[in-house]
């Protein structure tokens, strides 16, 4: 029985172990008088057996599932005959998908060396047993928990509380997959980026001025090395996010102030809606706008003014990085505006002042934190986005300081890497783990400074 | 106050100074308000400009141009005596009698490079589809049927965008001569493009639709709805309502602080090598999209339940405690039910934005070129924005309107969960 | 609040103010004052002339309106959208709804000091400096540091801080904070002070020093100051106005309010029957 099956399965046993669980615990209740001399009521009882069917069931299920097509693999490259077993990695995921595909029934036997055929009926039986295996083992646990918790109803026993420390325990691991998931994060590109490093040097990626990942397919083509300084990608990833902000911080400040100071309610109803759909928008919709309308009218316009223009523009991309990150701005500086004790604009009002002196030399001021911890995270934010500069910003890893120009940034080049065929193993594919972690940890940064910034703004004004 | 006795003196020089000062400080005033106009401006001038540049390249995409043929369904034409034969079909020549029917309206074309040309008015894959007419129904071959085919790319952009600076005409003078009389004569005609929305992706814009990417999406959030809604709220409810005042809280909070600012490409390189490398599941599926998208959405959906949790009035808290509730009765039967709109709504928004992401998709190989229409949680997919993605990126020119076409599906569904979101907060304040 | 001991068979006739409400050479003159909030009214045409140079205290029940009552007189009112002023309020003969009437050179003219202290978060000195420099009434640096030392030592502020006008102002103690505000109001020489129960958030020595200021600044400015504190209404101020449910019960000079009121609610108010 196949993951999908089973876990219905589990489900269903759960919703029995329930139910007569249930019933059993009304019927011990009865000669004692009814069920308020238990010491929990019949549910908890049902519900504790519930749990006791399907949690240890569920993670034998979740264990197996996750491990299983990796331990098969395993095995059946380790049987594959010494003049069969590959040597590279590249060979081996070749290797691997033949013989799937060979069990699978999509590959004619007939084609392939008699080992292959041998693991791929070796593969095929292995999936069975372990099918086999698992399908037994779950429902056989399943039903054990059942039957214990079953067994387990008795009026001495208060099953309010195991439930409920049970359920708490359960709220308690899934606040903690947070933590599982940066672990995740790190464990992915830790270890890539350590190999990475072993293959080039952390001096020639940090500082290297050329990038050019391509490693030719034999040894003896030219620039067969590949080239991995990431200079070119740093800067142009900067360029773009300079724009972006550009842009973005007048326009999203400066709206922000005017809808929280001047704006009637009836214009902030229709406006700020308007700018969250703004935030709403796909990020590909913008990748989509940046490179095909945008990009060709900046192109077409620089050439009026008689400048060159490649049709990918550092200028296109971050424009409509800007637009896309306005919100983003504005929607923070409103709260972080707003966090601003009302008494103090009272106060400078009361004194005479105008709307705009008392934005410009009180409000302001006072929320300058703030809105530079929200700047921060709108950095970040436009650091790490991937798709309008993978549909905008181009491949070409050129090292200028001219947005008329065609830049590449770290995210389009982690796509690039990734994307289509990959050697595994090759430094190419390891670069763009690198790649990854740096802008994990440059992301990281910017975010737990912001949010640093902002935390100790909310405290100064609670 | 230097000198007492001139209080009113003094006074009244001040009132004037502050009345000489009044006409600079409103003129600053006014610019100052200038400005943020100014800044609104411009972006709802972004918007609109966004939306109509969308929907004015986008709209000709839900409309197909077609060529609608009288096929003489001739054996000999064909090398086919026999259409129940798999290995006569295999072989057979399913182009000569849709070019012996165009011939029929411009009998002068008889040139090996004409009836090349004539060829290239239908779609490529027209032979295919007298193949499959002719498998399904054997007993065709012979009769002469009127059958509806896709028009080529070149013709339809030269059908729908003559004229257009945005599209260059790929077709010959005497193709377009030759379209523009069979429109006339209303052989080739256009049409509500239902292959859009009954197809897969494919090679040719005239037989590309978008029903696999909806699919997949529908499984992608489907898993990713199953797995992050319950976890967030779990969360929430452990974070807001049991969680201790530890580091290790702390650190909880921190983390979900800090997963709801990473970018989410990252997050694909965690499903590529956790999912994909570590367990060993297959790529392009959307069960490993999913999971990717519930890891990137939990954080966004924890920080709104927790929200709802603490909108709950403490009063509510008390009254159940004051009559022997225990922790988790207060819990599960008053906090949760009153406080659930509130996560909805939030788990909605998050769930939006999952629909509308891309990036970390692409890593986990959800950008392959699949024609199949998805069946299962496992089976290659791929979702609406990469779709989009693809088609924005490919040579020819039809996809653009593809492209834009789907965006507006998407962008159907985006306004639709977030308008589901708006009217579930209303009325959520409505009720304290 | 409990109004539950109020003598609810006594009425209140709209308009009809006890005492002597009316002077002969009026600050303000203010006649059928409404306020509404929305559709409910918060203040019940109120009729009352301030004197120049005289302190009036407001006193009555929370929610009686007399703070908005007081932020009609300067307009503070303005930024609350759903507030709707009706009636004559005049500042020395002019209206201060006027429509064409300019906003900012009212609150130059007529001062605020709020319920909770609120420096700016600057320093002590831009503090005091604040109303001088965005109305332009200094020259010089020498002049902006001589009014800043003059409101200071108005406030009895300047013995205090002299030594450290750059330190921030969130860092003084409440009292001070307060008294820096009054010096920031007192730094554009306004023509007349507003204090919403400035003492409310003070511990009874800041109230004191307070209280003492006020007697000082009495002798230059028109103070209007409401509070919740009869004591401090008999101790500061020269009449005594009572508001009750938005209407002006009683208004007179401040040692008869206490010892003879004229209205059946007024001595049930001072008396302590409710409040």
């Amino acid at each position: 029985m196949q993951t999908a099956d089973l876990l219905p399965l589990v489900l269903v046993l759960a919703a029995v172990a329930y139910g007569s669980a249930y019933m059993r615990s009304r019927a011990v209740a009865a000669p004692l008088g009814g069920i308020r001399n238990l010491k929990a009521l019949p549910a908890y009882y049902a519900a504790r057996a519930a749990l006791w069917c399907a949690i240890p069931a569920l993670i034998i299920l979740g264990a197996w599932a996750a491990f299983e097509g990796k331990v098969i693999q395993n095995i059946v490259m380790a049987s594959l005959p010494a003049e069969l077993t590959p040597q590279s990695a590249g060979h081996a995921s070749l290797t691997l998908s033949q013989i799937s595909n060979l069990a699978a029934g999509k590959l004619n036997p007939a084609m392939v060396p008699d080992g292959i055929s041998s693991a791929a009926v070796l593969l095929q039986e292995l999936r069975e047993q372990s099918s086999r295996f698992k399908s037994l083992l779950v429902v056989l646990i399943a039903v054990l928990g059942g039957t214990f918790a079953w067994t387990r109803v008795a009026p001495t026993i208060n099953a309010r509380k195991s439930v409920e420390r049970t359920l708490q325990r359960l709220f308690f691991v899934c606040a903690a997959v947070a933590i599982l998931t940066t672990i995740g994060i790190v464990f992915s590109v830790i270890f890539e980026t350590v190999r990475f490093f072993g293959k080039v040097p952390m001096s020639e990626f940090l500082f290297g001025t050329n990038w050019s990942p391509q490693t030719a397919l034999r040894a003896d083509q030219v620039g067969s090395e590949g080239a991995f300084g990431v200079i070119p990608l740093f800067t142009g990833t900067l360029m773009i996010s300079a724009i972006a902000m550009l842009i973005a911080v007048p326009v999203g400040l400066l709206s922000a102030v005017y809808l929280s100071e001047y704006a009637s309610p009836r214009m902030r109803s229709v406006v700020k809606p308007l700018l969250e759909m703004l935030a709403g928008v796909p990020t590909v919709v913008y990748g989509f706008f940046a490179a095909l309308t945008v990009a060709p009218f900046i192109r077409d316009l620089a050439l009026m003014l008689g400048l060159e223009a490649s049709s990918q523009s550092a200028l296109a991309a971050g424009l409509v990085m800007g637009i896309m990150i306005i919100p983003f701005v504005s929607s923070l500086s409103d709260d972080v505006i707003n966090a601003v004790p009302r008494s103090l604009r009272d106060g400078s009002l009361a004194l005479g002042a105008t709307q705009s002196e008392t934005m410009k030399n009180v409000i302001f001021p006072a929320a300058l934190p703030g809105i530079m911890g929200g700047i921060l995270l709108a950095a970040s934010r436009a650091i790490g986005e991937t798709m309008i500069v993978v549909m905008a910003a181009g491949l070409a890893a050129n090292l200028t300081a001219n947005p008329l120009d065609s830049v590449t940034t770290v995210t389009v080049q982690i796509v690039t890497l990734l994307t289509g065929d990959q050697e595994f193993d090759s430094a190419k594919t390891l670069a763009a783990f690198a790649l990854g972690m740096m802008l994990f940890i440059v992301t990281l940064l910017l975010n737990v400074i912001a949010l640093k910034v902002v935390r100790k703004y909310r405290e100064q004004y609670d | 106050m230097t000198k007492p006795g001139s209080h009113a003196e003094r006074e009244g020089s001040q009132a004037e100074l502050i009345r000489r000062s009044l006409k600079r400080r409103y003129r600053k005033e006014r610019r100052f308000r200038l400005y943020g106009i100014t800044a609104i401006s411009i972006a709802l001038f972004s918007l609109v400009i966004l939306f109509t540049d969308i929907i004015s390249k986008g709209y000709t995409g839900f409309i197909k141009t077609t060529v609608t043929l009288e096929v003489n369904l001739d054996g000999e034409l064909m090398y086919l005596n026999d259409a129940a034969d798999p290995e006569q079909i295999a072989m057979a020549d399913f182009q000569a009698p849709i070019i012996k029917a165009m011939q029929e309206y411009f009998p002068e074309a008889t040139s090996r490079a004409d009836m090349r040309e004539l060829s290239r008015m239908t779609g490529s894959y027209a032979s295919n589809q007298v193949r499959d007419l002719l498998k399904e129904n054997p007993d065709w071959l012979g009769t002469t049927r009127t059958i509806e085919f896709p028009a080529h790319d070149t013709v339809s952009v030269y059908v729908k965008h003559a004229g257009d600076a945005g599209y260059s005409i790929r077709l010959s003078e005497q193709q377009q001569r030759w379209t523009d009389e069979l429109l006339r004569k209303g052989v080739i005609d256009t049409g509500f493009n239902d292959v859009f929305f009954t197809n897969g992706d494919s090679r040719e814009p005239s037989n590309a639709g978008i029903l696999g990417a909806l699919i997949g999406s529908l499984l992608t959030m489907g898993i990713t709805l199953v797995i992050a809604f319950p976890v967030g709220v779990a969360a929430a409810i452990y974070l807001e309502e049991f969680a201790p005042s530890n580091r290790l809280t702390d650190f909880i909070e921190v983390n979900i602080n800090n997963l709801a600012a990473v970018p989410s490409i990252i997050f694909g390189l965690l499903g590529l090598a956790v999912f994909i490398g570590l367990f060993g599941m297959p790529r392009s599926v959307p069960v490993v999209g999913g999971l990717v998208l519930a890891l990137m959405t939990l954080p966004t959906i924890i920080i709104s339940s927790r929200a709802a949790i603490k909108s709950v009035p403490p009063s509510i808290r008390e009254a159940a405690e004051g009559i022997g509730a225990s922790k988790m009765q207060v819990v599960l039967h008053h906090v949760l039910p009153l406080a659930m709109p509130g996560m909805l709504t939030g788990s909605i928004i998050g769930m939006a934005q999952a629909l509308g992401e891309t990036a970390p998709l692409l890593l986990i190989g959800m950008v392959a070129f699949i024609v199949e229409i998805p069946d299962g949680f496992f089976s290659s997919a791929t979702v609406l924005p990469v779709q989009i993605f693809i088609w924005a990126g490919s040579a020819e020119q039809g996809f653009v309107e593809l492209a834009s076409a789907g965006i507006m599906v998407l962008l159907a569904f985006l306004i639709t969960m977030n308008a589901f979101a708006i009217w579930l907060r209303k009325r959520l304040e409505r009720r304290w | 609040m409990s109004i539950s001991m109020s003598p609810a068979e006594t009425t209140i006739e709209e308009g009809k103010t006890v005492g002597i409400p009316f002077s002969d050479d009026p600050k303000f003159h203010l006649r059928n004052v409404e306020v509404f909030y929305g559709e409910s009214p918060a203040i019940k045409n109120i009729s009352l002339d301030i004197a120049r140079n005289e302190v009036i205290a407001f006193i009555g029940p929370s929610g009686c309106g007399k703070s908005t009552f007081l932020r009609c007189l300067n307009r503070m009112n303005d930024s609350i959208e759903s507030c709707q002023i009706k009636g004559s309020l005049l500042l020395d003969g002019q209206d201060i709804y006027d429509p064409k009437r300019d906003v900012v050179e009212l609150r130059a003219r007529v001062g605020m000091v709020f319920q909770k202290p609120n420096p700016f978060p600057k320093s002590i000195y831009d503090n005091v400096a604040y109303g001088p420099r965005i109305h332009g009434l200094a020259n010089r640096k020498s002049d902006l540091d001589d009014v800043v030392e003059n409101s200071l030592r108005k406030a009895g502020l300047w013995n205090e801080v002299k030594d450290r006008l750059d330190a921030m102002a969130t860092g003084m103690s409440g009292g001070q904070q307060q008294r820096l505000c009054i010096a920031r109001a007192i730094a554009v020489s306004p023509e007349v002070v507003l204090m919403d129960e400035p003492c409310s958030a003070l511990d009874p020595i800041a109230t004191a020093r307070i209280e003492e200021l006020i007697a000082e600044l009495s002798e230059s400015y028109t103070i209007v100051i409401v509070t919740h504190s009869m004591q401090q209404a008999a101790r500061v101020s020269n009449r005594t106005a009572y508001f009750h449910l938005g209407h002006l019960v009683e208004v007179n000079d401040t040692s008869k309010v206490f010892t003879m009121p004229e209205h059946e609610l007024t001595e049930s108010y001072i008396t302590g029957r409710f409040g």
